[in-house]
């Protein structure tokens, strides 16, 4: 049996990956996708925190998670590709305006 | 053996984060994204969370990774992360501050690592689950579908032409 620590250990060094991801690239979609990853972490962290403490509700909540971040991949990739199609270049640098 | 088990399902998780944050190729982010999505079922599975298991494979590895990709095959003109940075120094930065991050929260759980074990362990089914959201979580479920009917409708008009 693997103690749940090591789980939420591996959850803090996802989490961490994921924000350097954030910081380091330009490409909005892996900006996007190392926000998938530290969603991922979190939820890898509620599921070994509620098998520690001994019930379901930490499994409900990374369902509902699930499905808020489905909703924003949507909306995510649907602004992204709107901004391409004005922009025809795709660099989170040149996004530095609210409006143009 | 349960330990080899989550070492090397670990090292993977681990390894495939590294490769989508390092890769300069989005395509190959991606597809590292679905191992590392891929070897968080596993977890799940290890920690006894079957339905997250499965949730997680068809969900995320599935639906969501195709539409990034699908995203990316439409983006892929896109010139990004050519010649030289305007901010490099800002981006250097951002490994020691990672670093620091990560340290601050392996403390912050390290201070949460005795947490009292609960008395009985909680077997993650689709049964006991489905219970519990159509129970206890009926509201947030509920919402839930409205939340996705928004982002449906939200979707459809940003991905409208504009005539």
């Amino acid at each position: 049996m693997v103690p749940e620590s090591y789980y939420v250990a591996l959850s803090a060094v996802l989490f961490s990956i994921g924000v350097v991801g954030v910081v380091i690239r330009r490409n909005p979609l892996v900006i996007f996708m190392s926000i998938e990853l530290m969603l991922n972490a979190a939820n890898l962290a509620l599921v070994a925190f509620g098998q520690r403490i001994g019930n379901l509700d930490g499994q409900a909540v990374v369902f509902f998670v699930m499905a808020v971040a489905a909703a924003e991949v949507a909306v995510g990739l649907a602004i992204i590709v709107t901004i391409f199609r004005v922009r025809r270049r795709l660099s989170v640098d040149d996004l530095s305006l609210m409006r143009w | 053996m349960a330990h080899v088990a989550f070492f090397a399902i670990a090292a993977i998780a681990v390894a495939s984060a590294l490769g989508l944050v390092m890769r300069p190729n989005a395509i190959h982010g991606a597809l590292f994204l679905v191992v590392n999505l891929g070897s968080v079922a596993a977890l799940y599975l290890m920690l006894g969370a079957e339905f997250l298991a499965a949730a997680q494979v068809i969900v995320y590895a599935g639906a969501i990774m195709v539409l990034f990709v699908f995203a990316i095959m439409v983006l892929i003109p896109g010139k990004e992360e050519s010649g030289p940075d305007p901010r490099r120094g800002a981006r250097i930065l951002a490994l020691p501050v990672g670093g620091l991050l990560l340290l601050l929260l392996v403390f912050v759980v390290a201070a949460r690592w005795n947490t009292p074990r609960g008395a009985l362990v909680p077997n993650g089914s689709a049964a006991a689950v489905g219970r519990l959201l159509f129970t206890s979580y009926l509201f947030p479920f509920e919402l839930t579908s409205v939340l996705l009917l928004a982002a449906m409708v939200g979707v459809l008009l940003l991905a409208r032409r504009r005539a």
